[in-house]
């Protein structure tokens, strides 16, 4: 299989990344080259094998339910590139 | 420098706790060294302050007789490590100026057993690389050099683009520049395909990637987080076994962190190998493989035999499936986890008309082309109608990777053998300009044990005809790192340790 310009355009778009023009055919033959490599994984024969969840088989831990951290809203903001009383800015997404 | 930064780990301790050396001597030795080296590139941060401010509290430990078993070894810590209140970036442009207001919990182990940091190390951008040249920082140039280059091309060369100098590997490249440069007597790395092993192997030093689940990822910045694992590299067989004595154990922060004792692995130091059965797995002489990379795993394989063990054929038939298989599942993974990245919460914001605008121009802007073409093969894998295609026959083919060990270990084996990597280290700008899977050929022996989730441990075992370091890799049961530290050392006695070259950058 391998991916044309409009499908690198989609895939851009939903990685969220934006991509110029020049840029597309570029992308395009690297994910072709990667493309291509994996393809000789059609030759193995899966029928009936398990596809891998977890590589070292172990019981899922679990914990009461119950809030067992937080109460500092300006560590968990104190990153964040814009706020305001504690809360994240995005730009506006309801008109 | 000075003799101090050329000690084994080992020795420090002993010399620390013998109060023949202080912990602020050790450290300032260190601090000088690492200035005097800044144009390696091997530190992304230097946290002198700090780490003078953490020797002196150990000397006050150590006089007080309440040391702990790191007590005042001064450490790099990959950049990829979360540490409170100190920069981390995962050199990347997208966390340029993220300050964790949190502490990995394996460093926070690291500085409960006493260790000093002195600064954050570089790596391959989110850990994806094989060179340390997608970091934002710019590469980071091994302190071996070129075969027939002289001291002052080298030096020219470090002072301009470093192109032609020796790539350290990677992605943990800054961690094995500094340890084989003695900018440190340990550091902290990560393996999810390659990226402890391939850099030990490419400078002389030794790596070792531990069992999925022995070390907690907890703030590591994620990767791909079914293979992510933490791990250290050091100079010896011996000061790794110390060092991940400090970094495993379980942690209820990662639900995939294993419940279960840590040993202590610097016993297995020394343990005979007598009777221990080894693997060669034929599948690994693979096509185009060096005469000399095929001579030192014959090499390999007859100290381990002068030691007492048993040399087996074995045969891991999907061996070859292991690298294409890697590039769906860690892709997909790495498209997730970095899902995050938004311009939101934290890291870089490019301003756009509407919030996807502002997403799109952020991620194009805030992640590298080596990131940004994994993040796009990912959500192609995962996208409908590609999704059982790709993702979930790579899944499978895992399964079987992992089948083939289980057979190789329920016949006897106690421990595989295998080169490390398929060449030594190759020059900076040499590889994957064209072709981004020429780059990713360097991980065909070591993608195998992350994707069965083994453990796997990097020595050296001699050089090459021009004088470049070459690794060996011994691959063991879940959870028997103690058995690869005992075979290992009976590699790095046989070999001799590699002799790490002299301060040519100075």
């Amino acid at each position: 299989m391998s991916v044309d310009q409009a499908t690198v355009r989609r895939i851009a778009r939903l990685a969220r990344i934006a991509v110029t023009d020049e840029e597309v055919p570029h992308l395009m033959g690297e994910l072709n080259a990667m493309l291509s490599f994996v393809e000789q994984l059609g030759e193995v024969d899966v029928t009936g094998v398990e596809p891998m969840t977890s590589v070292t088989p172990m019981a899922m831990k679990k914990r009461v339910d119950q809030v067992s951290d937080g109460g500092y809203p300006e560590t968990v903001t104190g990153n964040a590139p814009m706020t305001e009383d504690h809360y994240f800015l995005v730009p506006k997404v309801v008109e | 420098m000075t003799d101090l930064t050329h000690m084994t780990l080992a020795d420090a301790r002993d010399a620390l706790k013998a109060k023949k050396i202080s912990a602020v001597e050790l450290t300032d030795a260190h601090i000088a060294a690492v200035e005097a080296a800044r144009s390696l590139g091997a530190y992304v941060l230097e946290t002198p302050d700090q780490a003078r401010m953490m020797a002196k509290a150990s000397d006050d430990k150590i006089s007080k007789g309440v040391a702990g078993p790191l007590e005042g070894i001064p450490l790099g810590i990959k950049d990829l490590y979360a540490t409170k209140g100190v920069r981390t970036t995962a050199c990347s442009h997208i966390l340029a100026n993220f300050v964790p207001q949190y502490e990995s919990t394996v460093s926070s182990q690291l500085w409960r057993d006493g260790a000093v940091m002195l600064g954050k190390l570089s790596n391959d951008e989110f850990a994806m690389g094989s060179s340390n040249e997608s970091s934002a920082f710019g590469p980071v140039a091994s302190p071996w050099t070129p075969p027939n280059w002289s001291v002052e091309k080298a030096k020219s060369v470090l002072a301009g683009d470093k192109k032609g100098l020796l790539v350290p590997g990677g992605s943990s490249g800054g961690s094995a520049s500094a340890v084989a440069a003695g900018l440190c007597l340990g550091a902290t790395a990560t393996d999810t395909g390659g990226s402890i092993r391939q850099p030990a192997a490419f400078t002389g030093t030794v790596g070792i990637k531990p069992t999925y689940g022995r070390c907690s990822r907890w703030g590591i910045v994620a990767f791909a987080s079914s293979l992510d694992q933490a791990g250290p590299i050091a100079r010896t067989v011996r000061d790794s076994a110390i060092m991940l004595r400090s970094m495993a154990g379980h942690d209820p922060k990662d639900t995939t962190s294993v419940d279960r004792d840590v040993p202590d692995y610097e016993a297995a130091i020394g343990r005979s190998v007598k009777g221990m059965k080894i693997g060669i797995p034929k599948e690994y002489r693979v096509d185009g493989m060096s005469a000399e990379i095929d001579a030192l795993w014959t090499k390999g394989a007859d100290m381990l035999r002068a030691a007492g063990a048993e040399i087996v054929e074995i045969s891991l038939p999907h061996t070859k499936y292991a690298l294409p298989a890697y590039y769906i599942v860690a892709p997909a993974e790495a498209s997730s986890n970095l899902a995050r990245y938004d311009g939101v919460r934290y890291g870089l914001r490019v301003p756009g008309k509407d919030i996807t605008d502002m997403y799109e121009k952020t991620r194009a802007a805030g992640f590298g082309p080596e990131v940004r073409r994994r993040i796009m093969i990912g959500t192609y894998v995962l996208s409908a109608g590609y999704y059982d295609a790709y993702y979930v026959r790579a899944q499978q083919i895992r399964t079987l990777i992992k089948q083939d060990f289980e057979k190789a270990y329920a016949a006897g084996v106690d421990a595989v053998l295998t080169p490390a990597t398929p060449s030594p280290a190759f020059g900076i700008g040499e590889k994957g300009g064209a072709d981004p899977v020429e780059m990713y050929l360097n991980d065909v022996f070591t993608v195998t044990v992350n994707m069965a989730g083994l453990p796997g441990l990097a020595v050296p075992a001699g050089l090459s005809s021009d004088g470049l370091p070459l690794g060996l890799q011994l691959v063991g049961r879940p959870f028997d790192e103690e058995t690869l530290f005992s075979l290992g050392e009976v590699i790095e006695q046989a070999a001799g340790r590699t002799k790490l070259p002299e301060a040519w950058w100075v």
